[in-house]
């Protein structure tokens, strides 16, 4: 990679931290509502794969979205803006937090019923193999949480009889919301269970983003050559609550400290200046440029306008809707609330 | 114009189909060497092939998840559950994603999607293998909720939900499969979704019903113009959106209406209807408006305790009865 690369993976992750940094401050103030559930501390593993997929390869998350919806590509400012529910946000305000996408992008959400995206990746995968889309592989990020949910099972088993391109990816975070893996699931280590459905599998550290890239591109291009799924299990860390309403009993401050020592941009700052690829000021330069960058998209959030009330009735259906159904349920069901 | 049975009718909706287009495809239990565990998709696996005509495991949650997937890519998926019983294991895929993609990601995801489903009881199937929940599906925006009556409908209906960018959850009785009607022979023959229909002309009482309980409204139609009563018989054809624009005006003429439909009656299709009714007709009512369903009890697998609880065409023939002579 060249020192350009370098450097705007190294932005790129910054960015993703100070988004959600901004943004606890904003749901403390009550700009952004409902749940919001924080990427640091994972920062390597969206920028670490999305980095090295091809345009074609379509990707799809669960709910701890929004570093996945910043490395896929949205400006930080449409991120911002669907955090805060306005106009301009990539979903027009109506998904919020966890309900991110672009599929300009290839980026498919931003879906928040634990697991139930992943027999979506597989149909994904299916549909790109019909059409004849050969070297497009479906990404598909869960949490390990999500392995002990019947949707993991059936997707997991479709793509494997079906031999779909699903590159199948575990975000091992350790906890599911507040309950370990141990006390959740029956194996410690979530890829043995696509041993049951004799799919290859790998166990990788996830907290250096170099290293991501070089397993990831691997077993992407295994994936795209053989044409079948395979499940990568990323061992990684949110130094942050489950969500903002997380009191954190299930674990203590010494563990995430633990973790804050390898820290993902700290490890990547730490191989840029050991390989000489750019200087300290050169990377403190791009903190600054993230800075600007997301101050900007907070004030561009913060200015831009909420959803007009015609957009209540917008995108129901792609179809238009009958008029008469229309006006019968502006009329009565507004009269209602 | 040739004469079919529904099966027949949906098996060349979902025929023409296919020819017509390449990116329409089916796939669920049994559709392809079986043949349908209806017999619906007979013959489909040889003619098309395993690509287009697609075995799944035992799986909803896979066969709709995966459908909502391939959807998203451009394709004109139509995944069929079995029975509509099976759809529960769906849920999520149907209430969580398929109706609300759209929407919630502001217009970005479109979902051109049909789930077929067999719905209706009085097969001795038990409790488990005879619901009709059409209504449930009904509550949810996003989604469009269509139950023919007729061979003609549905052909025309399905082909439309086939075409439509909307995701549609299309349920067959499967005691009407057998039933006879003319059919259009069109391949462009096109119902459309979301409008009810006028099957029966009459003005002294309007019976709504949807799905099996039209032929039955249509024979207790019959039977009540021997009795010198004329009723009128409005199929609503789509459960959402729900169109009720033939009734109002049909009960503005006959100021009397039952609503009939296989389903339990509490909060169901009928409640809805009659809610309707009297939210935009209330200065017409003559009579209480009467809802025929089925008994309240799980549906149980003797034969004749099985039709007690179901609503037979007598049902309908006694309430027009009733809101006519009180």
């Amino acid at each position: 990679m060249e020192k350009k690369g370098y450097l705007e993976l190294y932005q790129e992750m910054v960015i993703i931290r100070l988004v959600e940094e901004r943004s606890a401050e904003l749901y403390q103030q009550g700009k952004i509502g409902g749940f919001l559930h924080l990427y640091i501390g994972q920062e390597a593993v969206c920028s670490g794969i999305t980095s090295v997929r091809q345009p074609q390869d379509r990707i799809i998350t669960a709910y701890r979205d929004h570093g996945w919806a910043l490395s896929a590509g949205i400006d930080p400012k449409n991120v911002m803006a669907e955090l805060l529910g306005k106009q301009d946000g990539c979903s027009k305000g109506k998904g919020g937090s966890m309900h991110m996408a672009d599929t300009e992008k290839n980026f498919w959400g931003g879906h928040a019923i634990v697991g139930a995206h992943i027999p979506i990746a597989a149909g994904m995968a299916l549909g790109d193999v019909y059409q004849g889309n050969d070297d497009a592989v479906t990404i598909c990020m869960f949490g390990e949480g999500a392995t002990n949910i019947g949707f993991f099972h059936e997707g997991l088993n479709l793509s494997k009889v079906w031999h779909l391109p699903v590159l199948w990816v575990c975000e091992n975070n350790i906890y599911g919301m507040g309950t370990t893996m141990e006390r959740a699931s029956a194996v410690s280590e979530i890829r043995q269970k696509a041993e049951g459905y004799g799919m290859p599998n790998d166990r990788i550290e996830g907290m250096d983003v170099m290293k991501i890239r070089e397993e990831v591109s691997r077993v992407l291009e295994k994936v795209r050559k053989d044409g079948g799924p395979h499940l990568l299990e990323v061992m990684t860390y949110r130094y942050r609550g489950h969500s903002m309403g997380d009191p954190e009993r299930y674990r203590d401050k010494e563990e995430v400290k633990k973790w804050e020592e390898v820290d993902p941009i700290g490890i990547l700052r730490k191989h840029i200046l050991d390989e000489e690829v750019a200087t300290e000021a050169e990377l403190d330069e791009q903190d600054q440029e993230a800075e600007r960058i997301v101050d900007e998209a907070v004030e561009f959030a913060e200015s831009s306008p909420n959803p007009p009330n015609e957009a209540l009735f917008e995108n129901i259906y792609v179809e238009p809707t009958p008029i008469e159904y229309r006006g019968y349920a502006m009329e009565h069901e507004s009269e209602g609330r | 114009m040739s004469r079919m049975t529904m099966r027949e009718a949906v098996s060349k909706a979902l025929w023409e189909e296919m020819e017509r287009d390449e990116k329409v495809f089916i796939q669920g239990e049994e559709v392809g060497i079986w043949g349908g565990t209806y017999a619906v998709t007979k013959g489909f696996y040889d003619h098309f092939g395993e690509k287009r005509v697609r075995d799944t495991p035992i799986a909803e949650a896979a066969i709709v998840g995966s459908a909502i997937g391939a959807a998203l890519t451009g394709l004109r998926p139509v995944a069929e559950l079995m029975t509509i019983n099976f759809a529960f294991v769906a849920m999520d895929h149907i209430v969580n994603e398929a109706a609300k993609l759209h929407y919630m990601f502001g217009g970005q995801f479109k979902l051109p999607l049909v789930i077929r489903a067999v719905s209706g009881g009085g097969r001795q199937l038990g409790a488990t293998h005879s619901q009709t929940p059409d209504a449930i599906f009904a509550h949810f925006p996003g989604l469009k909720v269509v139950s023919p009556g007729t061979p003609a409908d549905a052909k025309g209906l399905l082909k439309s939900a086939i075409r439509i960018d909307d995701p549609v959850l299309f349920i067959e009785n499967a005691t009407l499969y057998q039933t006879k009607g003319e059919v259009p022979d069109d391949k462009d023959y096109l119902e459309p979704i979301g409008k009810s229909k006028v099957q029966r002309e009459g003005d002294d009482v309007t019976i709504v019903a949807y799905s099996k309980m039209v032929p039955a409204a249509l024979e207790a139609a019959d039977m009540l113009a021997e009795d010198g009563i004329e009723a009128e018989v409005v199929d609503l054809r789509s459960l959402r959106p729900l169109d009720m624009e033939p009734i109002i005006k049909s009960f503005k003429r006959t100021n009397r209406a039952v609503v009939a439909e296989e389903g339990w009656r509490s909060y169901g299709v009928g409640s809805e209807v009659s809610a309707r009714i009297y939210e935009l007709a209330f200065d017409y009512v003559d009579a209480p408006v009467k809802r025929v369903a089925q008994a309240e009890v799980p549906l149980p697998y003797n034969a004749e305790l099985e039709q007690l609880a179901l609503p037979q065409t007598e049902d309908i023939y006694h309430a027009a009865k009733e809101v006519i002579y009180g």
